[in-house]
C-alpha cells in the first residue's frame, strides 16, 4: 500500500515556520490567510499499514511536539 | 575518574569534548556502533549533526548501537551529559524530559551567553553557586527547549532546571529561558550552550569547565570512594 503520513506542529506550539509563510502571503496581495502552520509530508510504500502507526511514535515524528494523521494515497511506485 | 566522549557520524565536537574532559580526569572517544563504554564513569553526548539530523535532530542517533549502552549506564545511575545535539538525542531517546524546536528565529545562532545557575546541588553544577552566571557559547539552529505547560511546573517544582539563560541572554526562545534541565533521578543532564568551548582563557571563558569539575567531584565522592 501508498501511504501518506502528515506530520504537524501540535496546536498550541509557536511555529515561527508557519508564521513566517503568513507574514509573507499578504505581500503578494493574498490578504486573508489566518492560521498557517508548516508540517512535513513522509510517503511511503509499506507492506503491512499497521506498522504505521508503531513508525510514526518510534521514529517518523515526536509525539510531544508532533500530530500526525495517516493517508491511504493510491498505487505503489514503481521500485527504483 | 574517566569520562568517555560518543562520537557519531556527525559529531563535530568530540574533540573539543574530549580536551575539555581531559582537562579535569581521564577521557576517551566511544564509537558509535559500538555496544561497549569502554568502563567509563561518566559518558558525555556532544555536539553536531549526528547522522544528519536528517530527520529531526538526535532522531536517528538515539537508535545507535552505542546508545543502548549509554541508556543502560543512565539507568544504572551513571551521569550521562548531552551537550546541543548531545540535549536532544537525550531527549528523543526519552533519558530527559521535553524537546528542542527551531530556534524562534529559524536562524542559526552562535554567540557567548550568560547562564544562570538555578541549583548548585547535584552532578553538574555541585561546583557552582545558585545564582552565579556562566558565560558560555551557544550555537544551533534548534535550541528552544519545550515541554507542555505542567510539566514545565513539574520540572521546576522538582529542581530539575538546572541552568537559565540569564535576563536578556534567551538566544531561541526557549520555555521559561530554561538552558539545561536534568531528569528525575538527577543523573542525566542536558544543556544547549556549550562548555567544552569555555575551557581556556584564549577563547574568552573558562566558566564551562566547571561543569566537568562538578562532575569529576561527584564521581570521585560517590562512586570511586
Amino acid at each position: 500500500m501508498r501511504a501518506r503520513v502528515l506530520v504537524r506542529p501540535k496546536a498550541g506550539i509557536l511555529d515561527p515556520q508557519g508564521q513566517a509563510v503568513e507574514r509573507a502571503l499578504p505581500a503578494l496581495g493574498f490578504e486573508g490567510v489566518r492560521n498557517v502552520h508548516v508540517g512535513r509530508l513522509i510517503e511511503l510504500d509499506v507492506d503491512d499499514p499497521d506498522q504505521i502507526p508503531e513508525m510514526c511514535e518510534r521514529l517518523l515524528t515526536n509525539p510531544l511536539i508532533e500530530d500526525w494523521e495517516i493517508e491511504e494515497a493510491g498505487v505503489e511506485e514503481p521500485s527504483r | 575518574m574517566k569520562f568517555g566522549v560518543v562520537r557519531f557520524p556527525g559529531s563535530c565536537d568530540d574533540i573539543d569534548g574530549l580536551q575539555a574532559a581531559a582537562r579535569v580526569a581521564d577521557a576517551v572517544l566511544l564509537w558509535h556502533a559500538d555496544h561497549d563504554l569502554h568502563g567509563v564513569d561518566a559518558v558525555i553526548v556532544p555536539g553536531g549533526f549526528s547522522y544528519g539530523d536528517y530527520l529531526r535532530a538526535g532522531a536517528i542517533a538515539r537508535f545507535a548501537p552505542v546508545m543502548a549502552e549509554v541508556e543502560e549506564f543512565a539507568h544504572e545511575g551513571g551521569l550521562v551529559l548531552g551537550i546541543c545535539n548531545g540535549f536532544q538525542v537525550l531527549c528523543e531517546a526519552g533519558l530527559l524530559p521535553g524537546a528542542l524546536l527551531p530556534n524562534v528565529s529559524l536562524r542559526f545562532i552562535f554567540r557567548q551567553v550568560d547562564v544562570e545557575v538555578v541549583r548548585s546541588e547535584g552532578p553538574f553544577t555541585g561546583s557552582c553557586d545558585v545564582g552565579e552566571h556562566l558565560s558560555i557559547p551557544v550555537k544551533h539552529t534548534t535550541g528552544r527547549y519545550y515541554a507542555p505547560e505542567e510539566q514545565l511546573d513539574r520540572l521546576e517544582a522538582a529542581g530539575q532546571v538546572l541552568l537559565r539563560y540569564a535576563p536578556g541572554h534567551n538566544p531561541n526562545g526557549s520555555l521559561r529561558d530554561i538552558a539545561g534541565v536534568c531528569n528525575e533521578r538527577g543523573n542525566v543532564f542536558g544543556l544547549m550552550p556549550h562548555p567544552e568551548h569555555a575551557v581556556d582563557p584564549l577563547i574568552g571563558s573558562t566558566d564551562g569547565l566547571r561543569i566537568f569539575e562538578s562532575m569529576r567531584a561527584h564521581v570521585e565522592q560517590h562512586v570511586l570512594a
